[in-house]
């Protein structure tokens, strides 16, 4: 096969990981749509699906780290992997908009059919919201800060400067780790819940979907910070890293959003914590 | 379209290659559970969506003998096949909804657009642009069998307890409030995931087929000498991408109103249900055109082929596709009408939907002008075709007079829009996957089929999906609401004419199945390009079937090159 082409593409062996990864996906949902539903056996299936799904994950990105090293990823299937980031963070940013409609819907149209919202916004049943100008804000630098720390990472890598690369991923996932925990601390303390009504419901799956993110895109950094210890990256062939870095600059952005929309707009002038 | 260099640029493909080391397959387990080969893979697509369905038309089949004549006469007994012990009334008739629930969502997302992307679009788009494979194999395998999951997810949940019976009855559309508290138990949330893992494959398809279309194209070829089959995968995967996220937003919205106490969707906590409603139409408005766009493709190639000439205004067609898809996206509120909008909103909504007519129009036009004037060929897909621009021009025309938010208010969720959506759906898409299948099976098994059984099966279908549905047209102007299981006597006459009409078109698929069995056993082995000088695009260039790995040294395209 490989011994006779004549072109740059990336012909690939067969591939058990993707059916094992797709039967570890409906694993993971049954037992999810049945733990929910408090069957017994729903929340091992769910684990036993993640799991699968998690090992998948793995040996997927194994695969890929070793086919750039055999030299599989010429130019163009670099540019493919670009594309394929690029369209990726787009369904993204769609994702997300998804919830933003939400909050808009509920935040410029407060229902005047339930007392609990009583027409207003942040609903009446809020009685006090979070201070944008606390913690939110603390976090809108850490998360402005790591975009910095991240570019810095890059540009050192671009240099060949592997140690300047190193402090740049130790720093950016330092201050990713130190946003999430800010998170976690802001969520316990929160003044209203997670269900009961629109405000909770918006701002909580909201934050909450890109809390997710900004832990997948540590966890990729983390990945990223690896494999630079183990001596991967050139300065001319990384896209693992700048795959990552992207990846943290949507996290970023979204944030942006969320701290102007939900934190800031959504709450303006209204009692705080 | 583009026509090819010279033939010494692309691989021999004689018998005595079939075989060489550059053509060694893996072996059967290898080959079919661990493909990363795109014709491999579109021929999975394509085997699982006729089984998934005759599944679905399974469902329709139960629901028009219930139609046959007013009264309950079978539901009860369907309500026991899913597993139901001494069904009350109301789990009866929420067998209804189960069925309706369950054809709508095979239908659309386990048939039409596995066939017509998934099958075709990874068959032909690699071949027509002149590469060796699409840019992520490994990835497009992960994409076909999350949509097996994702159907094996819908299975399971009309087995298992869904609100007052079994299955899950919410409709293709997944409505809250009956999506919501209507329905408890786990059977809702299998559909719900079920739409969770089908999307997460085709967004992994569409950045597939983008990045594929966008980078792959032979040496030569410009984006302006792409096929237009290329185009409309290429649109097709745009509003992938951009339209599942939300869908997938909405129904995880679903997923924590019914299980973690989240407010969304329920007015108690000054949630809205018409929320949902914009969110998922805003998804559910551009499915429709992924639905039908590969299909316009497919028709522009073979009209083409059989016309023996380019397609007439090649530009003009590939715009129009991305004027379509790109307006897709700002008329979803046009299935919400009755929801209460403003009468200026409504007009909105009106006049947006309305100007999809002008360039669907044009590939209507262009379709029309290709053929005239040129030297026709009645050949098995063209019949087809040419079935398909008229049944879709019938559906088109009733989806302007269902555009206007006026005379919708009327209309809505009557059977005038069952019939309006089947003409475009299953006699639209549907007959542009028979056109398909007729035009590229040959290439792909390298069998032909029998022309006979071809023009049997067309004629057959053509009659039968026509008494299904052009009746209904009838029985929405007279008043007959959609989704209900029993009807006043006044639509008995045209409700029985519409069931005959499923018994005709479920025998024309016996004939399909005849025409395949005859294909592999008794057809003429395939040459490259058995439809002719008309047939112009790369893979005629290739042997019937290709070789496993095809394009190992690249086509080049003449500069001067005409469509």
């Amino acid at each position: 096969m490989a011994g006779t082409k004549n072109h740059d593409y990336h012909i690939l062996p067969p591939s058990i990981w993707p059916l094992f990864g797709s039967i570890a996906a409906l694993v993971m949902t049954s037992g999810g749509a049945l733990a929910m539903h408090d069957y017994a056996a729903g929340k091992y299936m769910f684990f036993i699906g993640l799991s699968g799904v998690l090992l998948t994950m793995f040996q997927w990105w194994v695969n890929v780290v070793n086919e750039a090293h055999a030299g599989d990823h010429t130019p163009v299937v670099q540019l493919h992997l670009r594309y394929g980031m690029i369209l990726f963070i787009a369904s993204e940013v769609m994702f997300f908009v998804g919830w933003f409609w939400a909050f808009f819907d509920f935040s410029l149209f407060p229902s005047t059919l339930t007392e609990v919202v009583g027409g207003q916004w942040p609903p009446k049943a809020v009685e006090e919201v979070l201070d944008p100008f606390d913690l939110p804000l603390l976090n809108t630098l850490i998360l402005l800060c790591s975009g910095t720390t991240v570019t810095w990472a890059h540009h050192s890598l671009i240099h060949g400067d592997r140690e300047g690369l190193k402090k740049g991923l130790w720093l950016t996932i330092l201050l990713g780790l130190l946003f999430s925990a800010i998170q976690a601390y802001e969520y316990a303390a929160a003044p209203f819940p997670f269900g009961e009504n629109t405000y909770g419901s918006a701002f909580y799956m909201a934050t909450g979907f890109h809390g997710f993110h900004v832990i997948i895109g540590t966890i990729f950094l983390i990945v990223c910070l690896v494999r630079a210890n183990k001596g991967h990256f050139t300065p001319r062939q990384h896209f693992g890293f700048e795959a990552a870095a992207w990846y943290w600059h949507f996290v970023d952005v979204v944030w942006l959003f969320l701290f102007v929309a939900i934190y800031v707009w959504g709450g303006w002038g209204y009692p705080t914590h | 379209m583009a026509t090819t260099a010279p033939p010494e640029s692309i691989p021999a493909h004689s018998d005595d290659h079939a075989h060489d080391d550059h053509d060694h397959k893996p072996a059967f387990f290898a080959r079919w559970f661990m493909s990363t080969n795109h014709k491999d893979i579109g021929t999975l697509y394509l085997i699982f969506a006729i089984f998934a369905g005759l599944i679905g038309g399974a469902f329709s089949g139960m629901m028009r003998v219930e139609l046959a004549e007013p009264g309950i006469q079978y539901l009860d007994t369907f309500a026991r096949w899913f597993g139901a012990v001494d069904p009350d009334f109301n789990a009866t008739l929420h067998t209804w909804n189960v069925l309706i629930t369950a054809h709508g969502l095979i239908m659309v997302f386990f048939m039409v657009m596995p066939a017509i992307i998934g099958g075709f679009g990874n068959w032909f788009v690699p071949l027509m642009i002149g590469a060796p494979d699409m840019a992520f194999p490994r990835m497009n395998n992960i994409s076909f069998w999350m949509t097996v999951a994702g159907f094996c997810s819908l299975l399971i949940s009309a087995f298992v307890p869904g609100g007052l019976g079994i299955g899950s009855g919410v409709g293709w559309t997944v409505y809250a409030p009956l999506s919501t508290y209507g329905s408890q138990g786990p059977s809702t949330d299998f559909a719900i995931f079920a739409l969770h893992l089908a999307g997460a494959a085709s967004i992994m398809g569409a950045i597939n087929f983008i990045t594929t279309i966008l980078n792959m194209r032979a040496p030569g070829m410009t984006i302006h000498k792409m096929p237009l089959f290329v185009w409309s995968v290429l649109v097709t995967a745009f509003l992938l991408l951009l339209a599942l996220p939300v869908l997938a937003a909405a129904i995880t919205m679903l997923i924590t109103d019914r299980n973690f106490g989240t407010t969304f969707f329920d007015p108690a906590g000054g949630g809205d249900p018409v929320l949902y409603q914009h969110l998922f139409w805003f998804f559910g408005h551009p499915e429709v055109y992924i639905m039908i766009l590969p299909g316009f493709g497919i028709i522009s190639h073979i009209v083409a082929t059989f016309s023996k000439k380019p397609v007439f205004g090649y530009l003009g067609m590939a715009y129009a596709m991305v004027a379509i898809g790109v307006v897709g996206f700002i008329v979803w509120a046009h299935h919400m009408y009755t929801t209460g909008m403003s009468v200026n909103t409504k007009m909105y909504f009106t006049a947006a939907t309305m100007v999809i007519a002008v360039p669907t129009g044009i590939k209507i036009f262009s379709w029309v002008a290709t053929m005239w004037g040129g030297s026709l060929e009645f050949k098995s897909p063209m019949v087809w075709a040419m079935g398909f621009i008229f049944l879709f021009t019938v559906g088109g025309v009733t989806g302007v007079v269902l555009a206007n938010g006026g005379v919708d208010d009327v209309l809505h969720d009557t059977y005038y829009v069952v019939a309006h959506f089947h003409y475009v759906l299953s006699l639209g898409a549907v007959t542009a996957l028979f056109a398909g299948f007729y035009y590229w099976f040959p290439k792909m098994s390298g069998r032909m089929h029998s022309e006979f059984l071809s023009h049997l099966h067309f004629w057959v279908f053509f009659v039968g999906v026509n008494t299904i549905f052009f009746p209904q047209h009838f029985l929405g102007l007279q008043g007959m609401p959609r989704r209900y299981p029993d009807y006043a006597e006044a639509y008995a006459y045209w409700n029985e004419i519409s069931t005959i009409g499923y018994m005709i078109m479920a025998a024309s698929l016996v004939i399909w199945f005849a025409n395949i069995i005859y294909a592999f056993t008794a057809g003429k082995k395939a040459e490259d390009n058995y439809w002719g000088e008309g047939a112009t695009t790369l893979e005629w260039t290739l042997s019937s079937p290709p070789p496993f790995h095809q394009f190992e040294t690249l086509p080049v395209i003449d500069e001067k090159a005409v469509h």
